[in-house]
């Protein structure tokens, strides 16, 4: 036997062991406890919807991602932090500005958790939140059209990954630094972190479109802060915030930040920071940040902020607490009736679920292990409620049916293990392919929870579809919770990798959605109402075309007089009044991106000509049986000539 | 005339009231690219969608076989239809207040001409709009015309046009239907009256 055979067969004796290990059957009949009873569940019929809409962040794509359950079938990208070149989002004069942040014009970044907007615990369908990790900002994507409307940066932060989780009334969403840093920042040694990093855990209002803002932030110390959930009926009023690397290491973390045996979930009084800054307590600190959102002709501008409220914990007793918890704790999930708080210690063997009430109990009763920066830490024995023993390796992210069961995601061991509240007590579990980050059950964070399936997002794919080189999609699984055992139902693919979603019951959005936009109601000042309107105008070197679509024409769409040296701006706006006829604007030479314009919008995209001649543009959305005559020239004539402005259709 | 004959002319004027009210004819196209329907009313005075759009879509559609544009400010029976019911209204008010069964013939009379007009003319309305075609029109299937029904279901194209009275227009036949019931009960009641004497 060769080398490599030796080789294949120490994997292929690994592998068995991983399954003896596991007990898992690998035939798909098996995993889907059934073909036909599971496909029957996900059948959704030609011209039938879907129970839920399900809205995974597109993680490294920087969009969102909706897909419909129990299908998996995906309905939308909607482009959130990325330029979309697809449709000119972050491309187009009137959504750039939507990308603005203190450093300039940002084309991307990693988007990890979509949050639902919630009234009395509950997500009520207006709207969702997503956070950037890396340009920390936090979207609110609008859910009448699926649009992002607005987007503010979060000063004095580094890696906005605890983020937007929400209030129960949308009162708030929250925002963390993952990476503490110097707080201000300033030229300074890395090796002198302890003393000096800070973490900043930032409250942004999030109840009024156009209105977000940063409300205040508390100083806290130099640890990394992970995830977040606010409380709930008895914890209203709180928000619980996981850490890990309390050992303040900044550099070989996967080794330097696991030594401490428990970390910390910091529970944070923000009912309690409203008073201190109403008494005055907290402190101005400087901070640019950029706001963006879309006036009242759609149209994104950009505000330019600095300065935030500071509290430190010092200042303002009560605010901040410490849990410890083991160990490099991820998710922090508060249970549907606001008692329980679960942390899913990643390192650690058993799953930590610290009790509300007795929290309170222990700060009336000073039950204070030690203190850090004028936090006191709570003694572990006066906080815990229970222990899930056995909880699979590398708990992560846990979420509720409402009906008492607890399901949490197990990244080492690969799988979902169902527990019971109160008696803590493992009661079912199911493997999962492969190695699950997150879960998501519709309103499984929230009140009242749709327990009917949970979705699997699993980090690793390998095997599960037809290989497509060697990067692949990330890989969904949506598992029956409905009955005592877990059911594997479907695999899907996704678009980008999916730290997290959000679904809810689809009626709760469906009958608002808008069909198109009034023509009528089109605010922006480059707008033409009819064909009549249409023209294009010389002003110095910029030339504003004035263009309509309807099917299936340009006006004007023969267009002479632009001259090398000229900036041209297209302002395409679709006279259409009718659902699901969008136009296309694509023109040759164009070195941005093209135009997808809506039924009774105007969008505009700004084209320099670089060589002298005729060139075409055409519609890029198949619109009508005409579709392919929908065509134009356009003359481009050298620098200082004299061919005069002239434009038409039809002539 | 009876008193019968009085009531049954006086309900008839009030449901010919409602024609100002509610739309006379309902014409609806159906294709599976229009799963949310497109149609239009014709009303008194004017023609209008069933959703706030549908008349400009229907236009919009219609261009590529080379119609008409539906433009109701353009419609003289628009226009005159108002008038003409308005007539019919007084004219029965007044024949019913005078109690002449000649007033009743008259009016009944009367209203049959112009309901018979009225449906030859909008037959021929749909006629000129489905055949008087732009020659340049993009899609031109020979032999094809787009005359939709005028009472009915048609298959035009990808369509089927669906052409029936709305609200005011049923009210229309119960005026039409109530007049003749009327002048039937007064003839025969004369008749009747003049054998025994």
């Amino acid at each position: 036997m060769s080398k490599s055979h030796y080789k294949k067969l120490g994997y292929g004796l690994l592998l068995l062991l991983f399954l003896g290990v596991f007990g898992v059957s690998c035939t798909g009949t098996e995993q889907a406890g059934g073909r036909k009873d599971a496909a029957e569940k996900v059948y959704v019929a030609p011209g039938e919807y879907d129970e839920f809409y399900s809205f995974l962040s597109g993680g490294f794509s920087g969009q969102v991602t909706v897909h419909g359950l129990p299908s998996g079938r995906l309905l939308k990208t909607i482009p959130v932090f990325s330029q979309f070149p697809e449709n000119g989002w972050g491309y187009t004069e009137e959504t750039k500005a939507m990308l603005n942040t203190s450093w300039g014009f940002v084309p991307w970044d990693d988007a990890h958790h979509p949050e639902l907007s919630q009234t009395d615990g509950v997500p009520d369908g207006r709207w969702l939140f997503i956070n950037a990790n890396n340009t920390p900002r936090v979207a609110r994507i609008d859910l009448v059209n699926f649009e992002t409307d607005e987007i503010v940066e979060i000063p004095n932060s580094a890696g906005n990954h605890a983020s937007p989780f929400i209030t129960p009334n949308s009162e708030y969403i929250v925002a963390s630094t993952r990476f503490s840093v110097p707080i201000p920042q300033r030229d300074m040694s890395i090796s002198e972190y302890q003393d000096n990093f800070k973490g900043t855990i930032s409250f942004i209002k999030a109840d009024e479109p156009g209105k977000m803002d940063v409300a205040f932030q508390i100083l806290v110390p130099g640890y990394n802060y992970d995830l977040a959930h606010a409380g709930k009926g008895p914890s209203f009023g709180w928000a619980f915030f996981t850490s890990y690397n309390t050992e303040q290491a900044h550099s070989l973390l996967e080794v330097n930040a696991s030594q401490n045996d428990k970390d910390f979930v910091a529970a944070v009084h923000w009912k309690r920071a409203e008073e201190c800054i109403a008494e005055g307590k907290g402190k101005r600190m400087s901070g640019k940040y950029v706001h963006n959102y879309l006036n009242e002709a759609r149209i994104a501008v950009s505000e330019q902020k600095d300065g935030v409220t500071v509290l430190y914990p010092s200042d303002c007793e009560g605010l901040v607490y410490y849990l410890p918890t083991p160990k490099s704790p991820h998710g922090v999930d508060v249970d549907p009736s606001g008692e329980y708080i679960v942390a899913g210690g990643k390192l650690a063997t058993v799953i930590p679920v610290h009790s509300f009430s007795k929290m309170l109990k222990a700060i009336e009763d000073k039950a204070f292990e030690t203190e850090v920066d004028g936090i006191p830490v709570l003694k572990y024995d006066a906080v815990i409620a229970g222990e899930v023993e056995n909880p699979g390796l590398g708990p992560l992210h846990t979420e509720f049916d409402g009906k008492g069961y607890a399901y949490t995601t197990a990244f080492i061991s690969s799988e979902i293990v169902k527990w019971e509240l109160g008696t803590w007590q493992v009661v079912d579990r199911i493997p999962v392919y492969y190695s699950v980050g997150h879960l998501s059950i519709p309103g499984g964070d929230s009140r009242k929870p749709w327990g009917k399936y949970l979705l699997s997002l699993n980090k690793i794919t390998k095997d599960r579809y037809l290989p497509t080189g060697p990067e692949l999609a990330q890989s969904a699984q949506l598992i029956d919770i409905s009955g005592d055992k877990m059911k594997m139902l479907l695999d899907f693919p996704t678009m980008g990798e999916p730290h997290y979603g959000q679904a809810l019951p689809a009626s709760l959005i469906m009958d608002k959605q808008v069909k198109f936009y009034q023509l009528q109601e089109n605010e922006n000042p480059y707008a033409i109402r009819s064909e009549s309107e249409a023209r294009v105008e010389r002003d110095g070197n910029d030339v504003h075309v004035y263009m309509s679509t309807i099917r299936t024409h340009f006006t004007p769409d023969n267009i002479e007089g632009i001259k090398l040296g000229d900036t041209v701006y297209f302002h395409v706006t679709n006279l259409e009044q009718d659902w699901d006829v969008p136009h296309g604007f694509a023109v040759l030479g164009a070195r941005n991106a093209e135009l997808l314009i809506m039924p009774g919008e105007t969008r505009t995209l700004v084209w320099k000509p670089q060589r002298v001649g005729v060139y075409p543009f055409y519609c890029t959305d198949f619109c009508s049986a005409l579709h392919q005559e929908m065509q134009g020239y356009l003359r481009v004539s050298p620098r200082g000539s004299n061919v005069p402005i002239a434009f038409g259709t039809g002539e | 005339m009876t008193k019968q004959s009085r009531i049954l002319l006086i309900i008839a004027v009030l449901a010919l009231g409602t024609m100002y009210v509610f739309p006379i004819w309902k014409i609806n196209l159906d294709a599976p690219q229009y799963p949310e329907g497109i149609g239009m009313y014709i009303r008194i005075n004017t023609i209008h969608g069933i959703k706030p759009n549908d008349l400009d879509n229907i236009n919009g559609l219609n261009h590529y076989i080379g119609m008409k544009r539906i433009e109701p400010d353009s419609i003289t029976e628009l226009k005159v239809m108002p008038w003409i019911i308005g007539f019919l209204m007084a004219f029965g008010l007044l024949a019913a207040w005078a109690g002449k069964p000649w007033m009743l013939y008259t009016w009944t009379a009367v209203f049959l001409i112009v309901a018979v007009v009225g449906l030859v003319d909008f037959y021929l309305w749909e006629y000129d709009y489905g055949h008087n075609l732009n020659p340049h029109a993009a899609i031109k299937v020979p032999g094809m015309s787009y005359q939709p029904p005028l009472l009915g279901s048609k298959q035009l194209l990808n369509f089927t046009a669906h052409s029936w009275p709305a609200f005011g227009g049923w009210m229309a036949f119960l005026a039409l239907a109530l007049g003749l019931t009327a002048s039937y009960l007064e003839i025969k009641r004369r008749k009747n009256r003049i054998s025994v004497v």
